[in-house]
């Protein structure tokens, strides 16, 4: 299953593209691809975003799903998720900080 | 310190109008990414994981609190209030939007800073010995080298688009603290049998996935032929340097297949042609920019000496600190002090923005209004009367920068790595804080002594690991971080570089695995004065491998 994922021109943000045709902040709610067609069809839309001068290191890649999250394979592509894991106020995962205290990770314990 | 005339001033201030507008036209799309990225590249802009970064230069890694002042701003406002000093000596911020660079460098350029020729294939920011100016053991100041070797190489036509990038690096102490043998070129400033000054030069050293070690091709190089040499060694390099593999493109190669005699032979012609030329330095010149490196008027603060040994009975951390950050200045009424960027369990090189306008504070008051950065990640203040060295402490431990550790094994280097980077395999900043957290233990640190530890979270070494007392390099392997570990590497005058001691480490085992390697060398320590690096060299990795590996050659 793969993802297509690239970093926004203006400022370099890390964006995952979804059904409806964006390009958003988090990796939740990516559009996913099963099959070589969907692969191919998410491929265009990359390319595409990137001539239009939207989208720069474009990439599909590799994601699992994990209890209906998605989940990339590599480390690299999940810190890209989150952030750096020596900063977790910083980055994506800071900003679900909200969801974490209202107890959907145990924090603290 | 060096302060710009108006033909700087106007070059960067031109640069910045230029690259606003290749901003701008980026932005509307007018031209391609495959069209911008050279000139962003040109401008230190680089696209990581999670943002742009910007590699601002500090030249020869000297700052005034102005400058300072200006990076903590840069911070501030444009950043996430914080900036990763290099071991280029120079600065990188993680989260700057394309659309503030052109604002950012403005802002930079009105401090006479700027990011030209922090990245491609030009010659690169020159850095030196942070205690130039400041060391008892130099023969002179090395920086006015350094500003000379900057002016002739700033957008220098001949040498803008070399096979690959270009580093060099000048010291004027025997005692080689810039890392030297480890640069494209390296120059050690020193004196013939004449009184004269002059360099000895190396060539071809390098990191990398090809570490090689600088080889001399000249023992004495008069001062003023400083550029017609240089000039020589690129042209030769700029001929003949490989162009057809990335790989093999650094001068390091072309010196190792062309042989180190021919290729001074090769340089010492271009030279002739060169030495009477334009090249050739005036004296008058070089006094001049000399002049701008001045060192401060020391007065003499005789106290500081008793003030010094009374605070040392009052505090053991302050002694503590003492012995550690602070070394002996050419005056003795003077000393340099280290500012650990590499408190316990933090990243390394990372300083926030509160803390740096602290620092320039600090440096304005008590230390000549001078800062320097170091390649191991460290700030200095190079001239601080002993005298006011219990204030200056006092205020580092309220900005929580008094870390007595210069030179321990929690002083370590470690480069962005896989948190920011977009070309690292593997994390560096989570295992040098794993190791510093593991040796928190200050007593436990002195006793392990004088230790350089340093990583890379990728074979391009940013992390000088290569040369690390203990190195450790992030692979990545079936998708998962390794940890490979080298052993009796070192950048100082008698550079090596580490030899590879075994199977790597995963992210779980590599702290246990540096513990392993640290208690072994406690054991078989001939005594407390026997460093790391000296036992290492005496007997040779077989303790280590032992210690490391003897179990699964049983096992297996
Ligand atoms: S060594 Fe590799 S991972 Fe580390 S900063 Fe350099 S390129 Fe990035």
């Amino acid at each position: 299953m793969k993802v297509l994922t690239g970093n926004r021109l203006t400022d370099g943000e890390a964006v995952w593209y979804r059904a409806d045709g964006s390009f958003a902040e988090t990796i939740d709610g990516a559009q996913l691809a099963k099959d070589k067609a969907e692969q191919d069809r998410l491929e265009a839309i990359g390319k595409k975003a990137y001539a239009d001068n939207l989208i720069l290191d474009v990439e599909l890649i590799d994601v699992e799903l994990f209890d209906g999250r998605i989940v990339p394979q590599r480390l690299r592509e999940r810190i890209r998720a989150a952030g750096p894991t020596n900063r977790t106020d910083l980055g994506k995962q800071a900003r679900s900080a909200p969801a974490a205290a209202a107890g959907f990770d145990g924090g603290g314990i | 310190m060096y302060r710009y005339d108006e033909f700087d001033q106007d070059f960067v201030n031109a640069r910045v109008e230029q690259f606003s507008d290749q901003v701008d036209r980026r932005l509307a799309g007018e031209i391609t990414e495959d069209q911008f990225r050279p000139l962003r590249l040109m401008n230190g802009v680089y696209l990581q994981l999670h943002a742009y970064m910007l590699r601002v230069a500090i030249p020869y890694g000297t700052l005034s609190s102005k400058q300072m002042r200006m990076l903590a701003h840069i911070a501030r406002t444009y950043d996430k209030g914080y900036g990763h000093f290099t071991t280029r000596q120079n600065i990188q911020y993680n989260w700057p939007a394309l659309s503030d660079m052109p604002t950012i460098l403005a802002d930079l350029a009105s401090v006479e800073m700027h990011a030209i020729q922090t990245s491609g294939n030009c010659i690169r920011n020159v850095t030196a010995d942070h205690f130039a100016g400041a060391a008892a053991d130099e023969v002179a100041d090395p920086r006015p080298y350094a500003e000379i070797l900057r002016q002739w190489s700033s957008v220098h036509p001949e040498f803008s688009y070399l096979p690959r990038k270009f580093k060099i690096a000048v010291t004027g102490a025997e005692r080689d603290r810039a890392a030297i043998q480890t640069h494209d070129i390296g120059l050690h400033l020193k004196k013939n049998a004449g009184g004269e000054l002059g360099f000895a030069v190396y060539v071809g050293g390098g990191q990398g996935r090809t570490p090689m070690v600088a080889k001399k091709i000249r023992d004495f190089l008069p001062e003023n032929q400083l550029l017609a040499y240089c000039t020589a060694i690129l042209r030769v390099y700029n001929l003949y340097g490989r162009r057809d593999n990335k790989y093999k493109a650094r001068i390091k190669i072309l010196v190792h297949e062309t042989g180190t005699e021919e290729f001074a032979r090769q340089v010492e012609a271009e030279w002739q042609a060169l030495k009477d030329t334009e090249l050739k330095l005036p004296e008058a010149d070089i006094r001049a920019i000399e002049a701008y490196f001045a060192p401060p008027a020391l007065t003499p603060r005789p106290e500081g000496e008793d003030a010094v040994r009374v605070a040392r009975l009052d505090s053991k951390s302050f002694s503590e600190w003492l012995d550690q950050n602070v070394v002996t200045h050419r005056n003795p009424d003077y000393a340099a002090v280290t500012i650990s960027l590499k408190g316990i369990g933090e990243a390394p090189g990372d300083a926030s923005d509160s803390q740096m306008d602290a620092i320039a504070d600090l440096a304005e008051k008590c230390a000549f209004d001078e800062i320097r950065v170091s390649h191991e990640q460290n700030l200095i203040f190079p001239h601080v009367a002993r005298a006011d060295l219990k204030a200056i402490y006092d205020e580092l431990v309220q900005i929580g920068l008094a870390t007595a550790n210069s030179n321990l094994i929690t002083d370590i280097i470690a480069c962005p790595g896989l948190d920011y980077c977009a070309l690292a395999n593997a994390r560096s900043i989570s295992v040098a804080q794993n190791i510093s957290n593991r040796f928190a233990d200050l007593a436990r640190q002195r006793d392990i002594g004088e230790l350089k530890l340093k990583i890379s979270g990728c074979i391009n070494a940013c992390g000088h690991h290569h040369v690390g007392h203990i190195g450790i390099l992030g692979v990545e392997k079936k998708g998962a971080e390794l940890y490979q570990v080298t052993l009796g590497g070192s950048g100082d005058e008698t550079t090596t570089i580490g030899e590879i001691i075994g199977r790597g480490f995963g992210p779980d085992e590599i702290t246990d695995a540096i513990e392993t390697i640290v208690d072994t060398y406690l054991a078989v320590r001939a005594d407390r004065s026997e460093r790391f690096l000296d036992t290492y060299r005496r007997v040779g990795p077989a303790p280590f491998k032992e210690a490391l590996y003897a179990g699964e050659t049983k096992a297996a």
